[in-house]
C-alpha cells in the first residue's frame, strides 16, 4: 500500500536504508520496479540526498528508514530541510501498535522527537487511513511554504490489509493564502514607481515557488532596471551574468550587495526572511528604506525586521500581478533617480572585493575555485556544497546562470549536508556534471556515501579544499578569540587518493597552483566518482565579512597583513 | 591581528544577533485556537511555545466538537505586541490548527475561569470563611467539620481577589482550570 501510495504520488526514487521495523515495505518494493531505491550508508545521507533530489528537480525527495536509530539518524536532515523549506517525505518505520510504550527493541518515540523538525508529522495506527496520510504528506510538504514531512507506520499497520485512498479523494484543510492582498501590491507598484534607490533582495522562496517565479522575476528586473541581489539560498533565481547582479549578499556577501542593500530607499523582499546573517546588526539595517515583503508564510513577515508593505502569497502569483499592475499604470520608473544609483553602484562594483592574488605555487582556495570555475561554467552543472570557507567561497566565485543548480545547507549549516546531496542530485540527473565543492572537515562528517556514489555509479566530483583547519572557525578564532585556535585543526587526516581507491572511486591530489587545470580536467574527464584533494593555503580568511553585530557598511574587506592590498585601518571600512 | 575592535563582554561577540529594537511593553492576550482533536496536537502548541521562548500564563483545552473533531485550546500570553503577532503566525502555521482568534483584540469578549478551594478552619475563621464564600457566590460542595471545599467562577482578578482572602483563614489547597473565554456578541 506504501508502494502504490507512493506510485499515485509520482515518486520514482526513494533514499532509504532498511531494518526490522521496515521490513514489509521492503519487501513490497523488491516486488516491482517502477520505483528506484538508493541505499545510502547512513540515515542522514538518506536525507540529505532527498533534499538535493528535491532542489535540483523541484520535486519532493522521499525516505524511507527504520525505527529508533533509522528515525533518530534522519533527524538533522529533517531540521535541515525545515530551516531551508526543502519538501521531503520520510516514512518511518515503528514497532507494532500493541508494543509502543514498552521500550521495545528500536522503539523511539519519533513522532515527539521529529515534532519540531517537521512541518508536520503522522503516527499512523490504522491500515485504512494509511494511503490517505501519505497523501496528505504529501499535499502539506509541497504546498505554502515547503518543509518535512514524517510519516511513522507501525509494523503491523504495514503488514495489515486495509482500504486504499486514492490521492484525488483525500480531504485536506491545509490550503495556504497563494493570492497576494491587491491593495498592498498596488501599494508596492507605487513604490516602484517613484523609487530612487530600488533593490531587489530575494531569497531561496523564488526558487521553491518554481520555473514560473524565476521567469516573472527576471522579467520584472529586465523592465524595470533594478539591480538585484540574493541570499546564499537564492542564488541562481537571477542569472550570475545578468547586468543587474549584484552578487550575494550577508555576512560574506560582496560589497556592492551589502553597501545596496544598507543605503536604498526601497527594498523589495522577495522569498527571503531577514536571517542574522543577512541582516548583521538589526536597528542599522538598511535605516533609509521603504521594505517590502513577499513571503508566502505569515510568520516571516514581521518576525525580525519590521516591514511597511507586507505581501502573502506565492511570489509566482504576486509577482504576474505586480508586473500586471505596473505595467497597467505606464511602466514608470524613476529614471535620473536610477542612473545616478546606478552611478553609485558601479562606484562600489570598483572596489573589487572579491580580488585576490594567487602567488607562488600553494593553492589559494579563491583561485581554485576560479579555475574550477572556468573550466565548468560550460557544463551542464549542479554544485552543492558543504559548510564553512569554502561554501561561501563557492558562492562568491561560482556563478549560477538557473535556478535548482546550487544546493547547500542554509539555515541549518549542517556540516556532511554536500555528500550526500550530491548523490541525490545525481540521481535526479545521472548524465550532468555533479560537484560537491567542500571542506575536508565538513567531507569526513558523511563520507560513508561515496560508497553508495560507487554502487550506483553516480560520477560525483568531491572537490575538496584542504586546509586541514575548520576553517571557518579557525577565522573566527583569529578575529575574535585573540588567535587562541581551540581545537580547530585536524591532526590525523586520511589520505584521501587512497581513500578514494579504498571506496572504489578515483582519488587526485593537487598542491601546486601550476597543476590546478590540468588535474581539474582530469576529474572532469573521468567517467565515475572522484575524489578530489585540493591542498590550499591553510591560513586563508574570508572576505568579505560584516562580523557579527555591524552593520552593512561595516565591512570587513580583507587583511591588510597577509594581502598588502590596503592598510591596516583600511581594513575596517566605516 | 584582531582588526574588529569588539570590546571584550559585548555580546556582538556572538554570532548570534542582538535583538531588535521594537517596542517593549508586555501585553497580556487572550487566545482562542481552533485546533483538530488529534493526539500530539497539545504537544505541538506547546512545543511551539516553549521552543521559541514563548509565555503561557494559562491554558485550557477541551473537545467542542465531537463530530468534526474539533478542540478548542485557550491560551492566555504575554508579549510584547510583535511576539503577540509572531505567536499567533505560529499558531496559524501548525498544520492541525484550523482557526486562530486573538480576544483581546477581536472586540468584547468574556473570560471565566473555575476554580475550588479547600479551607480547613474552625470556630470564627471557619464562619468568616463561609460568609465570604456568599459574597463571592462560591458554592460549598464538600464540607467536614473542619473544612470546606468552595467552587467558584469567575473572571480571574475575583478568584485571585479570593484566594486573597482565603489565605488567613486556613487555605490548603487551590485547584484552578485556567481561561475560558469567548467574544461577546453575535459575531
Amino acid at each position: 500500500m506504501v508502494v502504490q501510495a507512493l506510485k499515485d504520488q509520482g515518486v520514482d526514487t526513494v533514499f532509504g536504508y532498511p531494518g526490522g521495523a521496515v521490513l514489509p515495505i521492503y519487501d513490497e518494493i523488491f516486488q516491482q520496479n517502477d520505483i528506484k531505491h538508493i541505499l545510502v550508508r547512513h540515515e542522514q545521507g538518506a536525507t540529505h540526498a532527498a533534499e538535493g533530489y528535491a532542489r535540483a528537480t523541484g520535486k519532493p525527495g522521499v525516505v524511507l528508514v527504520t525505527s529508533g536509530p533509522g528515525a533518530t539518524n534522519a533527524v538533522t536532515g529533517l531540521t535541515d530541510a525545515l530551516m531551508d523549506s526543502i519538501p521531503i517525505i520520510v516514512l518511518t518505520g515503528q514497532v507494532p501498535t500493541f508494543m509502543i510504550g514498552s521500550d521495545a527493541f528500536q522503539e523511539a518515540d519519533t513522532v515527539g522527537i521529529t515534532r519540531p523538525c517537521t512541518k508536520h508529522n503522522w503516527l499512523v495506527k490504522e491500515t485504512d487511513n494509511l494511503a490517505g496520510v501519505i497523501h496528505e504528506a504529501f499535499h502539506v510538504a509541497t504546498s505554502g511554504r515547503p518543509g518535512p514531512v514524517l510519516v511513522d507506520i507501525p509494523k503491523d499497520v504495514q503488514f495489515a490489509n486495509g482500504s486504499y485512498t486514492p490521492p484525488e479523494q483525500v480531504q485536506t484543510h491545509y490550503n495556504p493564502q497563494v493570492k497576494g492582498d491587491m491593495a498592498e501590491i498596488e501599494k508596492l507598484v507605487d513604490l516602484m514607481m517613484t523609487a530612487k534607490k530600488p533593490i531587489f533582495y530575494t531569497g531561496g522562496g523564488v526558487i521553491n515557488s518554481g520555473l514560473a517565479a524565476t521567469q516573472l522575476l527576471r522579467e520584472l528586473v529586465a523592465a524595470t532596471d533594478f539591480p538585484i541581489t540574493s541570499t546564499l539560498m537564492g542564488l541562481g533565481c537571477y542569472p550570475a551574468s545578468g547586468k543587474n547582479w549584484l552578487g550575494m549578499l550577508g555576512m560574506h556577501g560582496l560589497y556592492e550587495a551589502n553597501m545596496a542593500m544598507h543605503d536604498c530607499d526601497l527594498m523589495i523582499n522577495v522569498g527571503a526572511r531577514f536571517d542574522d546573517r543577512i541582516t548583521g546588526r538589526i536597528d542599522a539595517f538598511s535605516p533609509k528604506s521603504k521594505k517590502v515583503h513577499i513571503d508566502i508564510d505569515p510568520s516571516s513577515i514581521n518576525k525580525v525586521i519590521r516591514v511597511d508593505v507586507p505581501i502573502l502569497g506565492d511570489i509566482a502569483h504576486v509577482l504576474e500581478d505586480v508586473l500586471r499592475v505596473w505595467k497597467a499604470k505606464g511602466r514608470k520608473t524613476n529614471k535620473d533617480g536610477l542612473a545616478k544609483w546606478w552611478a553609485q553602484i558601479n562606484e562600489w562594483r570598483k572596489v573589487d572585493c572579491l580580488k585576490f592574488k594567487q602567488q607562488g605555487k600553494t593553492i589559494k582556495p579563491q583561485y581554485a575555485l576560479e579555475r574550477l570555475e572556468a573550466l565548468t561554467k560550460d557544463h551542464d552543472r549542479y554544485i552543492t556544497t558543504e559548510v564553512g570557507q569554502h561554501q561561501m567561497w563557492a558562492a562568491q566565485y561560482l556563478g549560477f546562470e538557473d535556478p535548482n543548480r546550487w544546493m547547500t545547507s542554509g539555515g541549518l549549516g549542517t556540516m556532511g549536508y554536500g555528500t550526500p546531496a550530491s548523490i541525490g542530485v545525481q540521481v535526479a540527473h545521472p548524465d550532468s556534471l555533479v560537484i560537491n565543492v567542500a571542506g575536508e572537515a565538513s567531507w569526513l562528517m558523511n563520507m560513508q556515501e561515496m560508497g553508495t556514489a560507487v554502487q550506483y555509479r553516480l560520477p560525483v566530483k568531491q572537490f575538496i579544499l584542504n586546509n586541514e583547519r575548520l576553517g571557518m572557525v579557525r577565522q573566527w578564532q583569529e578575529l575574535l578569540h585573540g588567535e587562541r585556535y581551540s581545537h580547530s585543526w585536524s591532526e590525523a587526516l586520511p589520505d584521501f587518493v587512497k581513500l578514494a581507491e579504498a571506496f572504489g572511486a578515483k582519488g587526485i591530489l593537487c598542491d601546486n597552483a601550476d597543476d590546478l587545470d590540468e588535474a581539474i580536467k582530469e576529474m572532469l574527464a573521468y567517467d565515475g566518482p572522484v575524489i578530489f584533494d585540493c591542498l590550499v593555503e591553510k591560513h586563508e580568511n574570508c572576505f568579505p565579512m560584516i562580523p557579527s553585530g555591524k552593520a552593512h557598511n561595516e565591512m570587513l574587506l580583507g587583511e591588510a597583513e597577509t594581502q598588502g592590498a590596503i592598510d591596516a585601518k583600511g581594513s575596517v571600512l566605516v | 591581528m584582531s582588526p574588529l575592535k569588539i570590546k571584550k563582554g559585548s555580546t556582538s561577540h556572538s554570532a548570534y544577533n542582538l535583538r531588535p529594537t521594537f517596542s517593549d511593553v508586555q501585553e497580556r492576550h487572550t487566545l482562542a485556537a481552533i485546533v483538530e482533536n488529534e493526539p500530539g496536537v497539545l504537544a505541538r502548541v506547546i512545543g511551539l511555545f516553549s521552543g521559541r521562548g514563548y509565555n503561557i500564563e494559562s491554558l485550557t483545552v477541551a473537545e467542542v466538537d465531537h463530530e468534526g473533531h474539533l478542540s478548542r485550546i485557550t491560551i492566555v500570553t504575554t508579549g510584547t505586541p510583535q511576539v503577540i503577532v509572531q505567536i499567533k503566525a505560529q499558531l496559524g502555521r501548525i498544520v492541525s490548527v484550523h482557526e486562530v482568534h486573538d480576544l483581546t483584540v477581536e472586540g468584547p469578549a468574556v473570560e471565566r475561569e473555575l476554580a475550588m478551594f479547600k479551607v480547613a478552619g474552625t470556630g470564627d475563621k471557619r464562619i468568616e470563611a463561609l460568609r465570604l464564600a456568599e459574597i463571592f457566590r462560591a458554592n460549598v460542595v464538600d464540607s467536614t467539620l473542619e473544612s470546606f471545599v468552595f467552587e467558584i467562577t469567575g473572571d480571574p482578578k475575583k478568584i485571585d481577589a479570593f484566594a486573597d482572602l482565603m489565605r488567613p483563614l486556613g487555605l490548603l489547597e487551590v485547584a484552578r482550570t485556567g481561561v475560558a473565554a469567548l467574544s461577546r456578541g453575535s459575531a
